[in-house]
């Protein structure tokens, strides 16, 4: 008996990712989901602009590529126009906290009948390592040389937090996939972040803490060891806004 | 009985299974390379495996198969 | 149906677009394009349609790329500066070879410039506005009827052609009322086998997209798409002559600038001056053949342009400078009279004489 092979969402073809970066175990759990619920027939993702721009070659299901942080713009359109299907978004910090912190916010606050999962590993990685608005204080990157200085740039942003605080959004929840716990904790997440559009109860995003061995200039273990040690304490996890199991919520 | 399969092709040797396996029964084969340039990783004693699949759940590319 | 309503241009605009089967609108408010977006959002909802307010222009054209990717028919609204913001989302929607339509209810540029009417996003338009190389189908209307029956046919040859077109229009034209005949009910009637509805676990996936890391992929996907813009260039160029059958002195202008134009002519022609009237209904692409042919009996053409001057440019190019091309035109908002296009064809005019 098969205990664990690839899932069928996900393309039979090689990732393109740096060695022990955790896109590879997001992309997985994602297809998992889309399996375990038999949507890939149904399902339309979007792709970011960010190292996952080519997760419309992994998934198995209709793809489309949106500019930089426009993808829950695109996927509202996707929506609107076809309400059967299943969309969702695959976004990176950059992607979905800076450029496209506005198309965030308003498709959370709208409810949008959508699932979002948005990796926060800190760090433009495709462009090489400069600071992210989730780049945490002190962290040096490439335009951060320094350790990022909350004085001039800023203090980093609690995305889970901060969209919690909206009366829209259905479900937010921060993971991690730094460990065997959390990313079945994580896949659990997910899982409910695309039940959750299937039972129409709208805006799901799960923000997943990551990893960035290459552009951190860790080994892959030593990274996850980092999410452990540096990022979790700063970026809690936990269900942050849960309005599906709410009585009366429709 | 419990069996581990890598494709060592996709494997990129991030060790991250190594770390995670429970028995302590993987490593990376410092010996091989694969296609992509790097040395993949590899069980050291099937016999010992409980099919677990914390190796699988860790691996970015989907490399493992976990058979029960 | 068949009967005539009195409609502003506007609200013709969002009439049609639904008669031609779009029911999908996203749109952010700005002057002088108000009406359209408050008529989609009256008659939308009772038509199992969807009109959304965006949060920016950006996010408006970003989710009409979404609704595009689907293949249905759907739009986008607004005036200059907010067509700038929407640039990044058009190149895009060229790139990956959509079909939609966007509208332009022109206002004066540049910067945040002013809410009365202009022609000055002529550039813009028929240049491609946003980065890399692409063209829009760009439709000029200079009446309320036409702004309805070039709206039908704009998703007509977007579909045809599976990219973005653009019905440029003006402030006065948004706001001026006129009779209207509404176009026949329509809809999409070629097939679209690359949208994205879903696998259904029957196909494979079809990926919409624009990026192309191979440098001789992108070359040929910018090769084939100027293929196909040079077989629109050979058939679909539209325009209106008149008078220029004896025509010494060409008026060339489009939209709002033609009317006016088309009175001097008339004032013109009362005076003894042959001139005659050449007005472009596709501005890209532009009606060179025409111009060309007008430069064979003509002395002169006069550019009638709401600008500092742009479609001049293409008038020069097409007429392959055979004789001079006097620019007359009013900007930041303002409307060259009928007296000043006659001042200026009794120039052109004269000065061979």
């Amino acid at each position: 008996m098969v205990v664990f092979e690839k899932p069928h969402a996900l393309c039979d073809v090689p990732l393109h990712y740096c060695p022990g970066c955790t896109h590879g175990i997001v992309h997985r759990l994602v297809a998992q989901a889309i399996d375990e619920l038999g949507i890939e027939g149904d399902a339309i993702g979007v792709a970011p602009v960010g190292c996952a721009v080519m997760a419309y070659d992994y998934f198995s299901c209709d793809m489309v590529e949106a500019a930089h942080g426009r993808a829950p713009a695109v996927a509202t359109g996707i929506k609107r126009a076809l309400p059967d299907n299943i969309v969702f978004t695959y976004q990176g910090d950059g992607d979905l906290a800076s450029i496209g912190m506005a198309e965030t916010v308003h498709a959370a606050t709208r409810n949008e009948n959508i699932t979002i999962i948005f990796i926060n590993n800190a760090i433009y990685g495709m462009t090489g390592g400069q600071m992210a608005p989730t780049s945490l204080p002190g962290q040096v990157t490439q335009t951060s040389p320094y350790g990022r200085d909350v004085a001039t740039a800023g203090f980093p942003i609690k995305v889970s937090e901060l969209l919690a605080a909206l009366d829209g959004p259905a479900y937010i929840q921060r993971v991690a996939v730094n460990n065997v716990k959390n990313v079945k904790q994580a896949q659990k997440a997910i899982k409910k972040a695309f039940e959750n559009q299937i039972q129409g109860k709208g805006f799901s995003l799960i923000e997943v803490v990551s990893s960035c061995p290459t552009n951190w200039g860790m080994t892959p273990q030593q990274a996850l060891d980092w999410v452990e040690e540096k990022m979790i304490p700063y970026y809690p996890l936990g269900v942050y806004k849960d309005k599906t199991s709410e009585e009366g919520e429709k | 009985m419990p069996k581990v399969t890598f494709d060592e092709d996709l494997c990129k040797g991030c060790g991250l299974c190594v770390n995670a396996c429970p028995k302590q029964i993987i490593e990376i084969k410092k010996d091989i390379i694969n296609k992509k340039g790097h040395s993949p990783a590899g069980i050291t004693d099937q016999s010992k495996c409980i099919a677990c699949a914390f190796c699988a759940t860790m691996c970015p590319d989907c490399v493992i198969t976990v058979e029960k | 149906m068949s009967e005539k309503v009195l409609m502003k241009g506007n609200e013709a605009i969002a009439e049609a677009a639904i008669r031609a089967g779009c029911r999908h609108y996203f749109g952010y408010p700005i002057t002088p394009q108000t009406e359209l977006a408050a008529y989609m959002a009256k008659r939308m909802p009772k038509i199992g349609g969807c009109f959304l307010q965006a949060e920016s222009e950006i996010a408006a054209i970003n989710m009409v790329y979404g609704v595009a990717s689907t293949g249905l028919r759907v739009m986008t609204s607004s005036s200059s500066p907010g067509v700038s913001l929407k640039q990044e989302g058009i190149s895009y929607i060229a790139g990956a070879d959509l079909p939609a339509l966007i509208v332009n209810v022109q206002r004066g540029g540049p910067g945040l410039g002013g809410i009365q009417p202009s022609q000055s996003d002529y550039f813009q338009a028929t240049k491609g506005g946003g980065h890399g190389d692409y063209h829009l189908i760009v439709l000029a209307p200079s009446s309320v009827q036409e702004m309805a029956d070039l709206t039908a046919k704009c998703f007509e040859l977007a579909d045809k052609y599976r990219m973005p077109t653009m019905l440029l229009a003006d402030g006065t034209m948004g706001q001026m009322m006129e009779p209207v005949l509404l176009p026949e009910e329509s809809g999409v009637t070629v097939e679209k086998p690359w949208a994205l509805t879903g696998t259904k676990m029957q196909r494979e996936h079809n990926i919409v997209n624009s990026l192309y890391l191979k440098p001789e992929e992108l070359e040929k996907t910018n090769f084939d798409r100027y293929e196909k813009y040079s077989i629109i260039e050979k058939n679909e160029v539209m325009y209106e002559e008149y008078m220029m059958e004896d025509a010494e002195v060409c008026v060339v202008a489009f939209g709002i600038a033609a009317r006016v134009s088309k009175n001097a002519v008339v004032e013109a022609r009362k005076q003894g001056i042959k001139a005659g009237l050449l007005r472009p209904i596709t501005l890209w692409p532009f009606p060179s053949e025409a111009v060309k042919k007008a430069a064979e009996h003509c002395k002169a053409f006069v550019s009638v342009e709401l600008s500092m001057g742009q479609m001049i440019e293409d008038i020069k190019l097409a007429s392959e400078c055979k004789c001079p091309v006097e620019l007359c035109n009013r900007a930041g908002g303002m409307i060259p009279s009928p007296e000043q296009v006659l001042a200026s064809i009794k120039n052109v005019a004269g000065g061979n004489e």
